[in-house]
């Protein structure tokens, strides 16, 4: 939003806004490293962190999606005014879901402690974190994007969403030959599968970002688009 | 400037305007405006002041020949004809092209007589069927059950919105095949502004209606198609829903999210 509004009042409602859901999602970003930091140390404690700090990310979504609804009924906006606001409608909706992902993960990671799961296992939780990482970068850089408008940088996060999910796909290939040799692992192999189907969910939700931008910008809603008619349309 | 026009709807047009130019004195007002006016259905002008929005709706039924330094150029088909050069009787025109203004204008005399008046120029009625008329007209206008019982009362002693509601019901009793409205709803409160947004919405099934409005919301309530007008030329026309969501010029933009100026 560059150009200003005849009220600044306004502007400084729009900007307001967006910075909000920027430090959301600089909540939910560090809620998943936590939750995966926790999980390649087996640590109980960082976990509960991250569960703890689900209450307040859900209290923001609360808190943004009540001043949208006093800024529509104030100030009716139209056109990239509407379109940013009903983006940051269903970004925030999104960005709840990744806080709600990385707390499963971190309930996930108490469980495997509590049952006495540790390193000495060896279960291919680096892998997971592979993913983890795979994942949280997009999720950053769909938040970029949001903030600098910027459709290149937000169809790079489309793009991206294939390689998790192959990553994805051979995480699961992995973990069924590791129950299959040690049925002794089937039941911490069946949570990390949940983790590592979270994670995608992560990268899903980095990629619904994404398109929020290309709407803003462009007005065209993208999804439910190929990668490859996503490009032509945004560009 | 080159207003690209992108009509691309397939709605039959009332009126096409072509290659419109209009002058006060030596001043050019309206800079080579095209456009169709679709038939049956809303249409808004909207613009800062000074655009020429009103002046282009006041092209439609010559009510601009009453001063004599305008002049319009160019062309206003409706049925074929060129309401510009034609030579049918001027209060034909305005019979077929009606028009309601900003500030309520009742006549003043009775309700009744308000709109048996203007029918009484153009058709001889037996009584009844006169009374017919008026009912039907105000029934139209969302007014008889409020005045059914004072029909007799002067018009002026009416609320702003009903005398509003009232210029619109005189409007329609003559039958007009087009209604044009300058900013019917600028001096009314929000109430009575809903009724005659509301009766708009009614009218476009017998009418075409245009609509001048400084109000932009009232031209996303209740309009089907809009058109943009900035300092005589036309910036941007087409479908509501897309102009106010995704305009397709950043001038209408700026104007419709507040960033003007």
């Amino acid at each position: 939003m560059t150009d200003k509004h005849l009220s600044t009042q306004f502007d400084a409602e729009l900007s307001g806004i967006s910075t909000r859901v920027l430090e959301m999602g600089g909540m939910v970003e560090a809620q998943v490293a936590q939750a995966i930091y926790a999980l390649t140390n087996f640590s109980s404690e960082t976990a509960a962190q991250v569960i703890a700090q689900e209450e307040k990310v859900n209290q923001m979504e609360v808190d943004i999606d009540r001043d949208l609804s006093t800024i529509i009924a104030r100030r009716q906006p139209t056109a990239r005014d509407l379109r940013l606001l009903i983006a940051v409608s269903k970004t925030i909706g999104n960005l709840e879901r990744v806080g709600d992902e990385a707390a499963r993960i971190a309930r996930t990671v108490q469980r495997l402690v509590n049952t006495g799961v540790s390193s000495r296992m060896r279960l291919p939780v680096s892998d997971v974190g592979f993913e983890a990482s795979l994942a949280t970068a997009s999720l950053r850089r769909s938040l970029d994007a949001f903030a600098r408008l910027d459709v290149e940088k937000a169809i790079e996060v489309i793009k991206q969403d294939n390689l998790i999910d192959q990553e994805f796909d051979g995480l699961m290939r992995k973990l069924i030959t590791y129950m299959m040799e040690d049925p002794r692992t089937i039941s911490s192999s069946i949570d990390l599968v949940f983790v590592a189907k979270a994670i995608e969910r992560v990268g899903d939700h980095a990629k619904n970002l994404a398109e929020q931008t290309i709407y803003i910008v462009r007005g065209t809603d993208v999804r439910h688009n190929s990668v490859e008619s996503i490009e032509s349309i945004a560009r | 400037m080159d207003a690209k026009v992108d009509l691309s709807v397939t709605e039959k047009a009332k009126l096409s305007v072509r290659n419109l130019n209009f002058y006060y004195g030596n001043f050019h007002a309206l800079k080579n405006i095209n456009l169709d006016i679709p038939a049956g259905k809303v249409t808004a002008f909207i613009g800062p002041s000074g655009c020429g929005k009103s002046t282009l709706l006041r092209t439609f039924n010559r009510m601009f020949e009453l001063y004599p330094e305008q002049r319009a150029e160019g062309e206003i088909v409706m049925d074929g004809e060129n309401l510009l050069t034609s030579k049918e009787d001027i209060s034909l025109i305005r019979a077929k092209i009606g028009m309601v203004f900003q500030k309520p204008t009742p006549f003043p005399m009775s309700i009744y007589d308000n709109i048996a008046f203007g029918v009484k120029l153009f058709e001889t009625l037996p009584r009844a069927e006169m009374d017919e008329r008026v009912e039907w007209a105000l029934k139209k206008a969302a007014l008889w059950n409020e005045v059914k019982d004072k029909l007799g009362q002067s018009g002026s002693g009416l609320s702003g919105g009903q005398q509003q509601r009232l210029c619109i019901a005189r409007g329609i009793a003559i039958k007009p095949e087009v209604l044009l409205l300058d900013e019917p709803c600028s001096a009314l409160d929000p109430i009575s502004t809903g009724k005659i947004e509301e009766l708009i919405h009614e009218l476009k099934t017998d009418y075409t209606v245009v609509i001048v409005t400084h109000n932009m919301q009232q031209a996303a309530r209740c309009s089907d198609y809009t058109a943009y007008m900035y300092l005589g030329d036309l910036i941007e026309f087409g479908p509501t829903s897309e102009l106010f969501m995704k305009p397709k010029r950043k001038d209408t933009e700026d104007y419709i999210t507040g960033r003007f100026g």
